[in-house]
């Protein structure tokens, strides 16, 4: 009943929405006399490569010790704490806060590698937290039966355990892959609003540059690109639909082989 | 399956193993770092500005005007803006929310097939396109509503649109996905006897739901809203596209400025006094979220402790 009647509201919603997205992938132009979205692409890129870079090593390790090592006790439950509370964190709050950190205090300014920075520090939560819940559905016998066979503790992780959590680790990643894509208040003070193609190729993170979600907002917060920026949303749309579907391939074959592995 | 490898000592220990305990216990330790270190920093750089401005003019201050010729720092309105902002967009979503999840758990599989990858693509959208969407369809629907009902009113400033009823529906879209979730989960998780119980006892199937199912799933339902609201709290860009962003008192179809839209709206061109204030109201919003986080604490404990038949 009311419950259809939601249903419908968003199929209205976003059907009405798509009206308006016209087919505006005119990728490979610059701007200037023509609008293109190959910066916006390669800016979201490097955007998120770096902030991958910084998080995923972090996040996965500290994943590895919430799920591996701890002890129940204090500092474990700090930690879960901590990071439960990075998670509540709004957006906006980390843009302040890479902004004048990374920005001023570190002197990196207005630049790719400051919004990285600051959205990897975003994310770290959902990737431990995701990362987490991988490792400790690891089956016990898996373990149980290596530690057996006599391997110590980092062995038994190496051989067993990270490989069996592979594809949710990477689910893991995909999703926080997703997650970068949309963001937009974070990196809307820290990395900029430039969009230039990239003059080097290695030092195009220490410059200003929008990434697709910004430059959509900037289209329409200035009203002058507003057909355009319902063409970006269209692109995004797009990406984080095949990311969505990736994640559901990764997930459901994993769920195939636990079965078959005992 | 939860599983500590603790409780199985592993005896043999060789130099590779300590350096990635080492290593392990290492990034879990920034992980506290680098939250403590957020917060830190921003108590440290929000507490100067108040100090300035005097605490009680800055909570309960009604003139926002820094860049004014004398500069005023009152964030009342915008504290006000944004708690009934969240409100109103919780009672939206909250019922509706619930009602889907009973909707998407009574009836046939194929319909659950394919509700549910809508309700989590739905999760997925960036907010700036919720703001967008908002912006050209929800806010000329609220204008000619607004223009409707003042029509001939001449005190009344006419927003077309974009105001607090415009902000507060596209946060109840937005969180709807998450109450949706959570409610699903916990109505799912409530066991089979419970209802089987109801019905033998003689309840029709709606009394059977409202009356012993929800009940029951209560706690995991709540717990989905007091999600919703932080999301609600912490929202900038979508809110930004379609409250108006003029610092008023929350009426419906007043123009306003909710407390996270209020930092990204001068963060760009904000210096000195003005800045360190935004940093401020960045505290608040911490403050704010940290409070909404622990209230479920302090209420749910005596209550869930009586459902239990």
């Amino acid at each position: 009943m009311t419950a259809i009647a939601s249903v419908l509201f968003y199929i209205l919603l976003r059907g009405a929405g798509q009206l308006r997205w016209e087919i505006f992938v005119r990728s490979p132009s610059p701007l200037k006399g023509e609008y293109g979205i190959l910066p916006g692409l390669i800016n979201t890129l490097y955007i998120i490569l770096l902030t991958l870079l910084a998080a995923a090593p972090v996040g996965i390790g500290a994943a590895v010790y919430l799920s591996e090592y701890a002890r129940p006790g204090k500092l474990t439950r700090l930690v879960e704490f901590t990071v439960g509370t990075l998670a509540g964190i709004p957006s906006v709050v980390y843009g302040l806060f890479g902004a004048v950190f990374f920005g001023e205090t570190l002197r990196l300014g207005y630049s790719i590698l400051t919004g990285s920075l600051t959205l990897s520090l975003m994310v770290l939560p959902i990737i431990i937290r995701s990362g987490q819940d991988t490792l400790e559905a690891v089956p016990a016998a898996l373990r149980e039966s290596a530690l057996g066979c006599g391997a110590t503790q980092w062995q038994m992780l190496r051989t067993v355990v990270l490989p069996c959590a592979k594809r949710g680790l990477a689910a893991s990643v995909l999703l926080v892959v997703g997650r970068i894509t949309g963001e937009s208040a974070a990196l809307l003070f820290t990395a900029g609003a430039a969009s230039n193609l990239p003059r080097n190729w290695l030092t195009h993170p220490l410059s200003s540059g929008a990434s697709l979600t910004v430059q959509m907002y900037l289209g329409i917060s200035n009203g002058r690109y507003i057909d355009e920026a319902f063409g970006i949303a269209l692109v995004l749309a797009g990406i984080l639909t095949a990311l969505y579907f990736l994640t559901g391939a990764l997930t459901a074959e994993r769920r195939d082989r636990g079965e078959d592995s005992l | 399956m939860m599983h500590k490898s603790s409780s199985l000592s592993a005896k043999r220990y060789r130099l590779s193993d300590s350096l990635m305990y080492w290593l392990f216990t290492f990034c879990g330790i920034s992980a506290v770092a680098s939250v403590l270190g957020i917060a830190g920093y921003l108590i440290w750089a929000g507490i100067p500005a108040i100090r300035e401005i005097g605490l009680t003019h800055f909570l309960f201050g009604t003139s926002w005007r820094p860049t004014g010729p004398e500069p005023s720092f009152g964030i009342l309105p915008m504290i006000l803006s944004s708690l009934t902002g969240t409100a109103l967009s919780i009672s939206i979503a909250l019922p509706l929310g619930v009602l889907t999840a009973v909707f998407m758990l009574e009836s046939p599989p194929p319909v659950c097939q394919i509700l549910r990858p809508l309700v989590e693509l739905m999760a997925g959208i960036p907010s700036v396109i919720y703001g967008m969407v908002g912006s050209f369809l929800l806010v000329p629907a609220v204008g000619r509503l607004e223009n409707l009902l003042f029509r001939g009113n001449k005190s009344h400033i006419f927003t077309g649109g974009a105001n607090l009823l415009s902000a507060s529906v596209i946060l109840a879209v937005m969180i709807l996905p998450t109450i949706i979730h959570t409610s699903e989960l916990s109505l799912g998780a409530v066991p089979q006897e419970l209802r089987e119980a109801s019905v033998a006892l003689g309840a029709t199937e709606p009394e059977t739901m409202f009356h012993t199912v929800i009940p029951a799933a209560l706690q995991g339902i709540l717990s989905g809203a007091v999600l919703g609201i932080g999301r609600a709290m912490g929202e900038a860009m979508a809110v930004m596209m379609v409250s108006g962003n003029a610092v008023n008192l929350p009426l419906p179809f007043n123009s306003v400025r909710l407390l996270a839209g209020g930092i990204a709206t001068e963060m760009s061109y904000s210096e000195g006094l003005h800045r360190k204030a935004l940093f401020s109201v960045g505290l608040i919003l911490f403050v704010l979220l940290l409070l909404v986080g622990l209230l479920p604490e302090m209420f749910l404990k005596p209550k869930g402790g009586g459902k239990h038949i």
